[in-house]
């Protein structure tokens, strides 16, 4: 549960923040074999959703969407002596503000014990709200055998809520998809990162990784190599409710205007 | 400690979005019309009968009737499972736009329809005043939550228009309804209407250019190209045209017919205008991009490190403001 804080912010109780679970993908490992998409797909049952070519380097994928909770992106880049690659694993973020969670309608998104964020699938009744919610485009509709619903990662509720790990962190080979306690992961993350500015790689950067961001950290969090929108991340997401004061201020103020309106159009007279 | 690779800064993933484009069918703006509409036509059935106009008031009610029991329809009809529609009522939800306008809708239609029963028999004035009291008052809230659950999202062109979303929408509602009321209405009971037909379009005209000024070039732009662009214009043609008639041959009904149609017309359109745009600005990845860089750009970098990053942002803002992505690819 996320209480708030007597300055307002909101944050995750102390017992509930030791619960939290979590994924660190280090993406300066990633080989890009997409076992962890594979292993997404079967363990989760997601339907096949269209065999393309999209000419985006070895990225078929496209995005992550109602059938696709894991997402390899493949970045191909002229550097100084030639060309690299960047690799990353996309994931749902696990926000702690979470806009789909916060905007559902109803009730069928909610927060587990373990501080993740799961859509019920038998209470969804596709409303799409939250598609438009979320600052990385990660929920989306099934239009598959007439499902209509929304889907997304469920950072494998039904493995984690029994102790095991994810499918797509088992099946990584190198380890670049990491699962834990969010605060232990953030730790080696932080590592990580050292050590690879000692290893001369200076681009080496966490992204969601802090808790003032705007939506709070996330529970799934990444090291990467440039900049967030390179890998079709947003560099400074924001939680859409997060304005969600001004939002109702504005259609208050709009309502008396038109209540306004009504009154002094009937000053007139009925002529 | 040696430098940063060089490369070339690529703006976006192969100009991919990167937020989603919303899934909503036009069942969803032709609904923002119809529900706006029967929310300012209950809150005019209110006003006419404080007023002792009840021929006035009559129209309203009907009008109002009729909105309101389309606008459910849309709205179950656009969902992906229709048949779960009544989950929407298991929870009330503040933080939720759209829940609180699930119940807004339940509760207005409610009353909207025992009014309208009410009226229809000639039985139980004191319930159908309570009704029709209930509905204008809630009429309101119908007319611009809409505006709030638009903008409660993270389309660029949606949430930057915060402020003035449910004023556009609060002016299309007091046009529209306005509008049919006063083309339903002879002409010597129908005065409060036209006002309000020709003040309505007048706010919309009004806070649509301060919705298009204020979001800029970039994100603004789907209210010029585009399908947006088209629907744009052609609210902008049909709510002036339609209140000048309005305010010029309005007292004769033929003139308020004409005029009251365009008017509906205009508003329709300009709902569709902010549908499209909400589309085409989720599918333009540097719409989401380039504000958000801009900001992280004017706070201090956190990172002593990343210092090549104030110069590469520059160059993302002055980066053409095309979806075309620039790959470099090795070959």
């Amino acid at each position: 549960m996320i209480v708030a804080e007597p300055d307002g912010h909101e944050t995750y109780a102390p017992e509930e923040r030791q619960r939290r679970v979590g994924f660190f993908t280090d993406t300066s490992v990633c080989i890009g074999c997409k076992a962890c998409e594979v292993a997404c797909k079967e363990w989760n049952l997601l339907p096949e959703d269209g065999l393309v070519w999209t000419g985006h380097s070895y990225d078929n994928t496209r995005e992550l969407d109602a059938n696709t909770w894991r997402h390899v992106a493949f970045v191909e880049q002229r550097v100084d002596d030639g060309m690299r690659w960047l690799m990353s694993s996309d994931v749902c973020k696990h926000c702690t503000h979470a806009g789909c969670l916060d905007v559902c309608p109803t009730g069928a998104i909610f927060r587990t014990e373990l501080g993740t964020v799961v859509i019920q699938d038998d209470v969804c009744n596709g409303c799409g709200y939250c598609v438009t919610a979320c600052p990385f485009g990660v929920i989306g509709k099934r239009e598959i055998d007439g499902d209509g619903g929304m889907h997304k990662c469920t950072l494998c509720y039904d493995r984690t809520q029994d102790g095991l790990e994810p499918a797509c962190a088992k099946a990584c080979p190198t380890e670049s998809i990491q699962y834990g306690p969010l605060d232990d992961l953030l730790e080696r993350a932080r590592g990580r990162v050292e050590e690879l500015h000692e290893a001369g790689v200076d681009e080496a950067r966490l992204y969601l990784a802090d808790e003032d961001d705007g939506i709070g950290g996330a529970g799934a969090f990444f090291l990467l190599l440039d900049e967030p929108e390179v890998y079709g991340l947003p560099p400074d997401p924001v939680v859409p409710t997060r304005d969600l004061g001004e939002i109702w201020s504005a259609a208050f103020a709009a309502g008396a205007a038109l209540v306004a309106g009504v009154a002094v159009a009937f000053l007139g007279g009925s002529r | 400690m040696s430098a940063s690779v060089s490369r070339d800064y690529q703006p976006s993933y192969y100009g991919r979005p990167i937020v989603k484009e919303p899934v909503w069918k036009p069942e969803i703006p032709t609904y923002f019309f119809t529900g706006g509409l029967a929310g300012a036509a209950a809150t005019l059935a209110l006003g006419a009968r404080l007023a002792g106009n009840d021929t006035l008031a009559r129209r309203a009610l009907w009008t109002n009737a009729a909105a309101i029991t389309v606008s459910p329809l849309l709205l179950i009809k656009d969902l992906g499972r229709p048949m779960r529609f009544l989950n929407m009522l298991r929870v009330f939800k503040v933080r939720s736009p759209m829940s609180v306008g699930t119940w807004i809708v339940s509760a207005s239609g409610t009353a909207s329809g025992v009014g309208a029963a009410c009226e229809l028999f000639g039985v139980l004035p004191r319930v159908r005043a309570a009704a029709e009291a209930g509905a204008g008052l809630l009429g309101p809230f119908l007319s611009t939550y809409t505006g709030a659950l638009v903008a409660d999202s993270v389309v660029p062109a949606w949430h930057g228009a915060r402020r003035e979303l449910p004023f556009v929408f609060a002016g299309g509602s007091c046009a529209s309804a306005g509008g049919v009321v006063a083309a339903l209405t002879p002409a010597w009971s129908a005065g409060p209407a036209r006002r309000l037909a020709i003040a309505g379009a007048a706010l919309e005209l009004a806070s649509t250019k301060a919705m298009e000024d204020g979001l800029g070039e970039l994100v603004g732009k789907p209210y010029h190209e585009g399908r947006a662009g088209t629907y744009a214009k052609a609210a902008k043609a049909a709510t002036a045209a339609g209140g000048l008639l309005m305010a010029t041959v309005g007292r004769r009904r033929a003139g308020a017919i004409v005029a009251g149609s365009l008017l509906a017309v205009g508003a329709l359109c300009e709902r569709f205008a902010v549908y499209h745009a909400g589309k085409q600005s989720a599918a333009d990845p540097l719409a989401t991009s380039i504000p958000q860089r801009s900001r992280k750009a004017d706070e201090a970098f956190p990172d002593p490190l990343a210092t090549s990053i104030p110069q590469r942002s520059r160059n993302a803002n002055s980066a053409p403001t095309s979806a075309t992505p620039k790959t470099s690819h090795a070959t």
